[in-house]
Order: C-alpha cells, then sequence, then structure tokens
C-alpha cells in the first residue's frame, strides 16, 4: 500500500481499508500515514517513546477446525512474537475469545501460555466464546472478580487513559453486539473529569464502529459510547472479533481491528457466512497475528504496527 | 410461513434422518440418534427456520459448519451447549406452544418450532 499522507481529510474519512499485511499506521496533528512494515520503521521508532504494549486477540484456545490444524502452535508462534518485541511491552491486553466455545480448561491454558510472553500485566476482555454457556460466571470470576460492573475496567498508564469494554454480554436473539445501559453511565463518568488532552485507549471485542451489521459486526449501542470520547483529542479503539485488520478513522477517533491467533475469517460479505476460512497452509500464518501499539509523549500519536506470524 | 411446504420438508427429512441413522458412524456426537425431523445448520443458518410438530416430537439439529453454534429458547426453555461441527443436540417437545429460539454465539441465528396437535 502505498503512502496516504495526501489524501485529503474527507477522501480518508471515507476509506475503509482492510488487508491481509502488515501496515503502520499514525496520526500526528490530524494528518494519517501509513505505510508498509519495514519501509518506515526507522521513522516510527524516532522519538523517544515513553512506553508500547501488546494486543492479542481472538486465541480461541481449544479450536479443532479444518482452517487451522494447529491453532495451539499457532498460538504458541504468538506469544514468542510478542516475547521478541523490543522495547518489551509494558502490557499486554487480551480482545477476547480467549476460549472456543468455553472449552473446558482453555482459559488456565490461555494464562499460563501468555506468561510465556514474558510480560506481567494481561488485561482481559472477554470474547463471546467466552461467556456463552454460563453468561459470564467463569469469565468473570477468573478475570473480574472484586471489580464492580460485569467486567468492564478503566486504568492509567503513561499518561494515557485505558478502557477496557465488554458488549457481549448481553446478547439476545437478532440481536448484536451491545454495552447496556448502566456500562454507558459507567463509562460516562470515568471519563468526565479528564482533560480533552489525554490521550484514550478503548479496547473490546466485538467492533464499536460498524463493521459489517448483516454479520454482527457491530456493537449496537458503540455511538453512545463514542459520543462520550468525541472531545478528547486522541480517542484508539482497539477490536477483535472479526479476525482481520481492518482501519477507520472519524474525527479524532482511529479504529483498528486485530487479526487472531487461531483463524481468518473471509471480508465482509466475500462468503455466504462468517467463520473460520480454509487457506491455504502457506498462506495461513499471513493471515495470523499479534499488534504493538507505541505511545510517544507530546506527540499525539500513537503508532499500530500488526507483525503476522508469517 | 409456507405451510403447503412443511408437510413435505418434514417427510424428506424424516427419510434423511431415517438413511443419517443406518449410516452414521457410532461416535459421543451420534450416541443417541433420535428419529423425529433433523434441522440441518449450515452458512449461520437454521436449515427450516420455522418447523410444525406434533406434541411428543423430538427435534434434532445438526451442526454442519466450522463454527459451533447453539439452539438456545428465548424463554429459556430449552438451552444447548455449544454444538461444535458435526455434533448434534435434541431436545423433545412435549407440550403445544411456539418456541422461538437463537444461537447465543451468533444472535442473527433465529429459529421456530411450533407445536400443535392434529392431523
Amino acid at each position: 500500500m502505498s503512502d496516504q499522507g495526501g489524501v485529503d481529510r474527507r477522501g480518508f474519512l471515507q476509506c475503509m481499508a482492510w488487508t491481509g499485511t502488515g501496515l503502520l499506521w499514525s496520526v500526528a496533528g490530524g494528518v494519517l500515514s501509513s505505510r508498509a512494515i519495514g519501509v518506515g520503521a526507522a521513522e516510527a521508532q524516532s522519538a523517544p517513546a515513553t512506553f508500547s504494549f501488546a494486543q492479542i486477540s481472538d486465541t480461541h484456545i481449544g479450536f479443532k477446525g479444518a482452517a487451522n490444524l494447529d491453532a495451539m502452535g499457532t498460538f504458541e508462534a504468538a506469544v514468542a512474537r510478542i516475547k521478541a518485541l523490543d522495547p518489551k511491552p509494558a502490557f499486554l491486553i487480551h480482545t477476547g475469545d480467549i476460549t472456543h466455545a468455553q472449552k473446558a480448561g482453555a482459559f488456565d491454558v490461555a494464562s499460563e501460555a501468555l506468561k510465556g510472553t514474558g510480560i506481567e500485566r494481561t488485561f482481559y476482555v472477554p470474547g463471546e466464546h467466552d461467556v456463552f454457556v454460563d453468561g459470564g460466571t467463569e469469565y468473570l470470576n477468573r478475570f473480574a472478580a472484586g471489580r464492580p460492573g460485569r467486567g468492564w475496567q478503566s486504568f492509567d498508564f503513561g499518561g494515557v487513559h485505558f478502557v477496557g469494554l465488554v458488549n457481549v454480554l448481553s446478547y439476545k436473539a437478532g440481536g448484536l453486539g451491545s454495552l447496556g445501559p448502566a456500562q454507558l453511565e459507567w463509562l460516562e463518568r470515568d471519563v468526565v473529569g479528564l482533560a480533552s488532552s489525554t490521550p484514550v485507549v478503548v479496547f473490546a471485542h466485538v467492533p464499536l464502529w460498524t463493521v459489517y451489521p448483516q454479520w454482527g459486526w457491530v456493537t449496537d449501542d458503540g455511538a453512545q459510547a463514542l459520543a462520550y470520547l468525541k472531545r478528547f483529542g486522541s480517542v484508539t479503539v482497539l477490536n477483535g472479533h472479526i479476525h482481520q485488520i481492518m482501519q477507520k478513522v472519524e474525527g479524532n477517533i482511529t479504529f483498528h481491528t486485530a487479526r487472531s491467533t487461531a483463524f481468518p475469517q473471509p471480508a465482509p460479505g466475500a462468503a455466504p457466512a462468517p467463520g473460520p476460512m480454509k487457506v491455504p497452509v502457506e498462506e495461513l500464518r499471513g493471515m495470523l497475528g499479534v499488534r504493538e501499539v507505541t505511545y510517544a509523549p507530546g506527540k499525539d500519536r500513537l503508532a499500530v504496527v500488526d507483525p503476522s506470524l508469517a | 410461513m409456507r405451510p403447503r411446504d412443511d408437510g413435505w420438508r418434514y417427510r424428506i427429512l424424516v427419510g434423511v434422518a431415517v438413511a443419517g441413522l443406518l449410516l452414521a458412524p457410532s461416535g459421543p456426537a451420534r450416541a443417541q440418534p433420535q428419529t423425529g425431523p433433523h434441522i440441518e445448520i449450515k452458512a449461520h443458518g437454521y436449515g427450516i427456520p420455522e418447523l410444525a410438530v406434533q406434541p411428543g416430537t423430538t427435534v434434532t439439529w445438526i451442526n454442519h459448519d466450522d463454527d459451533p453454534h447453539t439452539v438456545t429458547s428465548t424463554e429459556n426453555v430449552f438451552r444447548s451447549p455449544g454444538i461444535d461441527t458435526d455434533e448434534t443436540y435434541s431436545y423433545t417437545f412435549t407440550k403445544p406452544g411456539t418456541y422461538e429460539y437463537f444461537c447465543t454465539l451468533h444472535p442473527l441465528m433465529t429459529g421456530k418450532v411450533v407445536v400443535r396437535s392434529g392431523s
């Protein structure tokens, strides 16, 4: 993909790109540019970074389908890829579907294996696979015990405000991802006291923006959550669920979906239904991956890099 | 919705089900095969979105997708576990009524079983 620095803002807002290759996106002063990983890496690293963090998503521990006969192997490759990141990420976020169909013992396998990254702290949000069997009891007891609410959380790190949202606990017939009124009220209170100059990072499983409603790739009340964030100068939204990289910019809000470590899914509308997509075995690892996000203070910039497992 | 089709489909399905019983290999997912109508789950859809049956009928859902699905009553009358690829779930409907259900993993998938006495 070529440098898009010359694309005007209006043109970019209409652009919704997805691709199977790693891209680096950076935002500075409202101008956004992208380039293939490796081409502009030196420039991206020229600013002294206060910290970086890693994102892993849709590990689907327990998946044994034909789309990846060694999903545990690719998960371990993802762990190794994160461990190799330099500088070492300050923490890790997991944007859900930790398990595949909440298989017995899968949470244990995931959290044990993630210790192999060498990163001490992982912040989780659930995917629908993690909660559908028991309405979230196992997940909440394990990952959200002692916290108010139903798994949502926020924390501050290095001058950045992080918000983890849960949009898979109120799936109803005919419905979509949903945050619910209680969580929306909490979010409004959570950010009300923050200066608008505070960089905000929001992470959740199902995309908070409208990716493809026909496949349920949307959060029905996501717009309300985003309304609380519009006044901030820099908002980065990190999602999973769709097992492929997509980006979009709306005002000061930048949206990114992540690859899975287990299997790819088709591009929106490219198949009769979503689900594990079989690809030639030599292409599989290029469609799986992890993410590194770097925050550089004073630059109003979060750099997002998506290394594949190839 | 299309009552003319239902009886026809039903007979086809019973035929398929009986053939399935004869041909199916034994295994955990098919340890207790049922003789009632079968609903095929494919491409994130229930093959018979609306099925009419007599009271006492056992309905079996078969998942042909690579994704797991569920068959979950909107009124909490029945609730399958995750039905993985090639696995089945059966439920016996004893009382007349309309039973709407959906997949808790993919809630855009919805279906309905109508249970009523009659010829």
